[in-house]
């Protein structure tokens, strides 16, 4: 079984530590007195908030309808009111707010939610989308229904699973199943296959017969040795012969999509290149469950499995918990003491993000928390100037030069970071942590990264400004062409209408002239007539 | 004798003649009636056609700088452009010229539709074309066009044009360097500190 694999070829050792959060079932969290549910969409899209402040919601609900494929659907976890539309914390760098609907939960037994307002009634459980059969349903079906039921990537990026099948339907040749999980103290996607396995299979299922052309590779760490078993069985019942599981060696991060590649099958993805575009489609383990709930089951993806851990939760475990609960009830609920808590950590230690305020909501991002002590998270020690010791390119798993990236960040050359190829850089923060100077580097790839993002994009508004302003010029010049060329014909008409105008008026005068020639000779005729009668 | 003193003066007068003529149509034929610096100054340029720096528009002030004028005139562009023309016409750099305006996050216009009498004044001074609208018809910008130039603030008569920022500040953000290194002995009196 464990032929073909290409093991990473540069990578650290962490200690695990996820033995902790794997001593009991994954438990189901109580539901908070309010969740919080921003209305982040990729890329800044454009969203469609359907309710309004004191709307009553029933758990599925679609409360943000997403920009097509590309946008994001967000159902309402819970029966509920809502209370609040505006700004909240959540967990990103910026430490900025977004906009988040606030919902006052309500107990799910209906009685009680029916005493309130009579209305409800015709709020049925509508909401609910039909279970498919997927053998028979074509993959544009398929893709729709991931799409309505909000589909997200469970890994980390959060990006919209529907709008990533549908690029992967041409010529994706290889669906890789990331199962590897290589960051310590994360077991969600463990636990998630310790319990869920057969209905993860399903899902995968469900994914090839989106992609008939494909071949499925799993990649699981070989340290999770009961998910493996798991995994193993649930692969003999299901009988597909296009799902293979490869281990793979537990190095960190071998669970980076263009490094799971390449140990999967000994391709490197082409730097710049999308995995989609060499023919490569990765999704979670976590998606494929969803994706199985949102054709089977029609449940919209309102729910994740979040690893609580750390030292200074009593209870440390995963988690099954609604989208937009706060993290703050999440800790309680774990048993958190808050005199041992010196720093919270969204997302994994090395690739995760310090959150600051409490009330920070889970989204579909959040693999993990971490609770911990000054212990477990010491200060880092200020920062010492680079030794030169090369030790991060010993371990940088994209095979980069951090020392170089780092020295042409801090002096903002840009075009020597991209000339080093600093986006391929995965910022999986292996060179930070093995720095014998303690040197934010990754911090210094994201600020080079982001300025040079901004100057692209500055520069391609200014390359097409040029073009709009350009044609812009040449429609004046056109203009006024035109508007010269009408001038002269008006010019031409006008004095042809003079030309005739005038013949005309010589004509009147010469028949005036004729007239009044007539009359003389008529007078002379008759003065000649009287003066023969006279004579 | 004198032949053989005539053969080489006459083939290197052939020669000159024959290079003379060749320069002489190379000059005529590809000859080039804009200034190629010109254009490469130009593309270095916001192109919001602003005005800002004195010139009526970005390719005026290219022809401008590439006769030597200064370079930090350019708020739009702000320290990025003046690094890359500097870059370019291999001078130093300087910084922005205050007087000619301040750099600031990219702006839009807005129009106000309920106030806005559709005089198509605006649509007239904008240089890229991102007014839609038409007589006594509400106008509107479109977003995505918007240089943020400003022009057709003061056409308006009913100053129903407000300048607003193209992004918010969530869509703003970046990461930021840390902050430098200090050096050893700093750092000993600052923690001291």
């Amino acid at each position: 079984m464990n032929q073909l694999i290409f093991p990473l070829k540069r990578g650290i050792h962490l200690p695990e530590r996820k033995s902790i959060s794997l001593q009991s079932p994954i438990i189901e969290s109580k539901l908070p007195p309010q969740l919080f549910l921003p209305i982040t969409q990729p890329h800044y899209e454009k969203a469609k908030v359907l309710v309004s402040v004191g709307d009553y919601v029933r758990q599925g609900q679609l409360l943000v309808k997403g920009n097509g494929l590309s946008g994001i659907n967000i159902h309402s976890p819970s029966d509920g009111i809502i209370s609040a539309i505006g700004p909240h914390p959540i967990a990103n760098a910026s430490q900025l707010p977004e906009i988040t609907l606030t919902i006052d939960t309500l107990p799910s037994d209906k009685a009680t939610f029916c005493q309130l307002d009579e209305s409800l009634e015709t709020l049925k459980s509508e909401h609910c989308f039909s279970p498919m059969d997927w053998r028979r349903a074509t993959p544009a079906e398929l893709i729709v229904r991931a799409s309505e039921c909000g589909l997200v990537g469970l890994g980390g990026a959060g990006f919209p699973t529907a709008r990533k099948l549908q690029a992967a339907l041409q010529d994706v040749h290889t669906l890789i199943i990331n199962a590897a999980e290589c960051e310590p103290y994360i077991t969600a996607d463990h636990a998630l296959l310790l319990e869920h396995a057969e209905q993860v299979i399903r899902g995968i299922e469900i994914l090839l017969e989106i992609l008939p052309q494909a071949e499925c590779l799993i990649g699981i760490e070989e340290n999770k040795n009961e998910a493996i078993e798991v995994l193993h069985r649930a692969l003999l019942n299901a009988e597909n012969s296009r799902i293979a599981l490869r281990i793979i060696p537990t190095l960190y991060p071998s669970g980076a999509e263009k490094q799971l590649i390449y140990i999967l099958t000994g391709q490197e993805v082409r730097s710049g290149k999308l995995t989609i575009e060499s023919g490569y489609l990765c999704h979670n383990v976590g998606t494929a469950f969803a994706l199985q709930q949102a054709v089977e089951s029609g449940k919209a993806l309102t729910h994740r499995i979040v690893t609580v851990t750390g030292d200074a939760v009593s209870k440390p475990n995963n988690y099954r918990v609604a989208f937009g609960t706060p993290v703050e009830f999440l800790l309680n609920q774990a048993g958190v003491n808050l005199t041992k808590l010196s720093t919270l950590i969204h997302g994994g230690p090395l690739m995760g993000l310090e959150v600051t305020s409490h009330m920070v909501p889970v989204t579909s991002i959040s693999n993990c928390f971490i609770a911990g002590t000054i212990e477990e998270f010491p200060p880092n020690p200020p920062a010492r100037p680079c030794i030169r010791c090369s030790y991060c390119a010993d371990v940088c798993p994209a095979g980069l030069l951090p020392q170089q990236l780092y020295w042409f960040s801090r002096s903002q050359e840009q075009d020597k970071a991209r000339a080093h190829h600093l986006f391929d850089c995965i910022e999986c923060g292996a060179c930070a942590y093995v720095c014998p100077s303690h040197i934010p580097l990754v911090h210094y790839y994201r600020a080079a990264k982001a300025d040079i993002r901004v100057a692209d994009e500055k520069q391609q508004m200014a390359n097409h400004s040029k073009e709009r302003f350009e044609f812009h010029q040449q429609r004046l010049a056109l203009e006024k062409q035109q508007e010269e060329s009408r001038r002269a014909e008006r010019a031409r008409l006008a004095s042809e209408h003079k030309k005739t105008s005038s013949d005309t008026r010589n004509d009147a005068q010469a028949l005036i002239a004729a007239a009044l020639a007539r009359v003389k000779e008529k007078k002379e005729i008759t003065n000649k007539q009287k003066n023969k009668d006279k004579d | 004798m004198i032949i053989d003193l005539l053969i080489p003066v006459i083939l290197m007068l052939l020669v000159a003649i024959s290079c003379g003529s060749l320069l002489g149509y190379a000059v005529k034929a590809f000859k080039t009636d804009e200034n190629p610096l010109e254009d490469q100054i130009n593309d270095l340029l916001p192109q919001t056609q602003c005005g800002q720096c004195g010139h009526p528009g970005c390719r005026p002030y290219a022809k401008a700088i590439a006769e030597g004028g200064p370079i930090n005139r350019c708020p739009p562009g702000g320290e990025a452009t003046i690094s890359a023309l500097a870059a370019l016409l291999n001078v130093a750099f300087e910084p922005l010229d205050a007087e000619h305006g301040v750099e600031d996050i990219r702006r839009v216009a807005y129009i106000h539709e309920e106030e806005c009498i559709g005089c198509t004044k605006c649509i007239q001074a904008c240089p890229v074309d991102a007014i839609l609208g038409a007589a006594k018809f509400m106008h509107t910008v479109i977003v995505q066009e918007c240089t943020g130039c400003d022009l057709c603030i003061e056409p308006c008569p009913v100053d129903c044009i407000d300048m607003i920022p193209a992004k918010d500040e969530l869509q703003r953000w970046n990461w930021q360097l840390p902050e430098s290194l200090i050096i050893t002995s700093d750092r000993r009196q600052q923690i001291c500190q």
